[in-house]
């Protein structure tokens, strides 16, 4: 069984905590110095941004005579990178994840690619960043820096050169440092709310994308239940619908025949009885398709319980899920156990499975797993069904299953507490 | 004693393919082939061998409307062949293209009339007759509808009664013995109904077709 444990981020770029400069403890401290050795990195990456914004304004009148062309081919990437690292770092002290969205530049060429990133406003974004960081952000780094070294630069001054006012400077220090620990985390939680704000998407963006993103989901939504229907039409049409005219036919026949050939009569009747049992077990499969049972007698527990019995291997359910959660997401998230776990039956050649699942901070988080053969493609319809349905409630499914196994399928929905 | 009638069943569901069949032939058709798909109907309507066919709506590929689109090419090609339409849903806008060609010698009933063993046989050799006959289900769906439609608020309640049971295929005699009434009565209904929908004098079953048509349309 693969052990499943969300990585954090790495420890020098974990989410700021409070600002308060209390309490005052060993833990604090090393946040501090932490913030301090990333405030470092924020100001010597001061460096390449100066240079770059300045060959960036170069770009423009060296372009009208083609020199610009080349040095934007070395520029506009090189910053790229650089903001790429900013946005990674500045996200995870804020603990949330600053997007990087330029234009689509794909299927220009030499000349059309310059023209293509002059008019993206999230190359000017990354324009606009570089002198940040090399002004008001450096100055924000520096300061939080310096008010750490220069107590020890003062003391190693008053001690090797003995001058009255490298002592008065040593007395100064006192408050510097108390500044620094007030100061410290709210300058570096500033400076990447200021790099959020000049690297992440513009409030009107965030919405556009947003909208375009629920139009798609509503859509898909909208196709996904008109496909149910359809479905359940034709189970009912092909299934319960014809075995009960089926019924009909036999019996009326067997009432003509019962008084000239009994026999006969007797098998169409012995038939018809058999054909209502199939027709009453079309009826019951196409009732689970639409609500199963067990969901709705024992919630999304029972449900997957009740999901995992009859499938031909053994499958550990264990999930941590609260009652009353919303009924449309109970359902989607089982519907959505259920694909997996019909994968995984059908596909992996798997000896075991598994569903796990919790309810914690707003965001119902399943996963399905098999120790199978691994190759499961997410584009697959019924995978790509399952995301679509949790799309609608703003849900992921993330599908890791690399050839040779085992198979992972994430599934994460937010909804909030029952 | 008469030939036996051949007839060509399709339907895609074998359980009441087989149905279909077996009640025919106790029935003193014969069934001369049996098909689960339009194109092999199209193929079996193609041979004159052939005197009536019942034909499920609802085939594969498409799973749509093939048998029924089947029925009426065969038709365009004989004109009057005579087609038995089944379904398990009635669809007042099917009849109307069944009954378009304005020939009678067709059918359209839900598969439930099938368990009338001998109405549903009955219903069967009017087809072929020249008959027409409709489902009561269509035929109250449309006389629900009927209210707003112009020519038909000019019969009288009992003139629209009998104007269902034509539908419904019955003859002169069958909605006398319905209605309680003498034949006579029921055929001045009959003249009744031609003269209030404005059709114009032709054989009396092409007529009764033609008021079901009107009926169909909500023109006249």
């Amino acid at each position: 069984m693969t052990d499943l444990v969300t990585v954090p981020p790495p420890t020098m770029l974990r989410r700021i905590g409070s600002l308060r400069p209390t309490p005052v403890d060993g833990d604090a401290l090393v946040d501090r110095l932490r913030l301090t050795a990333v405030s470092a990195g924020y100001a010597l990456a001061m460096a390449p941004a100066l240079a770059l914004a300045i060959l960036s304004i170069l770009c423009i009148p060296l372009g009208l005579v083609m020199v610009g062309f080349a040095l934007a081919f070395a520029v506009v990437p090189a910053t790229a990178a650089l903001t790429a690292v900013h946005r990674r770092v500045s996200g995870a002290l804020l603990g949330e994840r600053i997007p990087a969205a330029y234009a689509d530049a794909s299927g220009t060429n030499l000349l059309t690619r310059p023209v293509r990133w002059l008019t993206d406003k999230a190359r000017w974004r990354d324009v606009a960043f570089l002198w940040f960081s090399s002004t008001g952000g450096f100055v924000m780094s520096v300061l939080v820096v310096g008010m750490l070294v220069s107590p020890f630069i003062h003391l190693g001054g008053a001690i090797v050169d003995g001058g009255v006012w490298w002592w008065i400077l040593v007395l100064l220090d006192g408050p510097l440092l108390v500044a620094w620990w007030c100061a410290t985390p709210a300058l570096v939680r500033g400076r990447a709310v200021a790099e959020r704000n000049i690297l992440g998407h513009s409030r009107v963006e965030r919405l556009e994308q947003r909208v375009s993103e629920v139009t798609e989901s509503r859509a898909e939504t909208l196709d996904h239940s008109a496909a149910e229907v359809r479905r359940i039409e034709r189970d009912l049409h092909d299934g319960a619908q014809a075995r009960i005219a089926a019924v009909g036919m036999n019996v009326g026949l067997a009432e003509k025949l019962i008084q000239s050939d009994p026999t006969a009569a007797a098998e169409l009747l012995r038939e018809a009885r058999e054909t209502t049992i199939t027709a009453l077990e079309d009826l019951r499969s196409v009732v689970r398709g639409i609500h199963p049972p067990a969901l709705a007698d024992r919630g999304l527990t029972g449900g997957i319980e009740a999901l995992a019995l009859p499938l031909p291997l053994p499958v550990t359910v264990s999930l941590a899920v609260p009652p009353g959660l919303p009924a449309p997401v109970e359902s989607a998230a089982y519907f959505a156990v259920a694909e997996c776990l019909a994968n995984t039956a059908k596909h992996a050649s798997a000896t075991r499975a598994w569903v796990t699942g919790a309810h914690t901070e707003g965001v119902l988080r399943l996963v399905v797993g098999d120790d199978g053969r691994g190759g499961a493609d997410p584009e697959g319809s019924g995978l790509a069904g399952v995301a679509k349905r949790l799309a609608a409630f703003d849900g992921t499914l993330v599908v890791a299953s690399p050839p040779g196994g085992p198979t992972v399928v994430t599934m994460e929905v937010p909804c909030p507490n029952p | 004693m008469p030939e036996p009638l051949r007839a060509v069943v399709a339907e895609d569901q074998a359980l009441l393919r087989v149905g279909l069949t077996r009640i025919l032939e106790a029935s003193g058709f014969t069934v001369v082939d049996a098909v689960d798909n339009a194109p092999s109907l199209t193929r079996a309507l193609a041979s004159p061998e052939v005197d009536v066919a019942v034909v499920d709506v609802r085939m594969p590929p498409t799973h749509s409307t093939e048998g029924l689109v089947a029925a009426i090419e065969a038709r365009r090609a004989r004109p009057g062949f005579p087609v038995l339409v089944l379904s398990q849903y009635v669809e007042p806008l099917y009849a109307r293209e069944l009954l378009a060609s304005g020939e009678g010698s067709v059918g359209y009933l839900l598969k439930d009339r099938v368990a009338d063993v001998d109405g549903f046989v009955a219903s069967v050799r009017q087809v072929a007759d020249g008959g027409t006959v409709l489902d009561p289900e269509v035929v109250a769906g449309l006389v629900a509808g009927a209210g707003r439609e112009q020519p038909l608020e000019r019969l009288t309640p009992r003139e629209r009664e009998v104007l269902t049971l034509m539908a419904e295929g019955r003859s002169n005699a069958a909605i006398a013995a319905r209605l309680f009434v003498t034949e006579k009565a029921v055929g001045k209904h009959t003249n009744a109904i031609f003269t209030k929908l404005d059709l114009p004098p032709a054989s009396d079953d092409n007529r009764r077709v033609l008021a079901v048509l009107a009926w169909l349309d909500g023109a006249g």
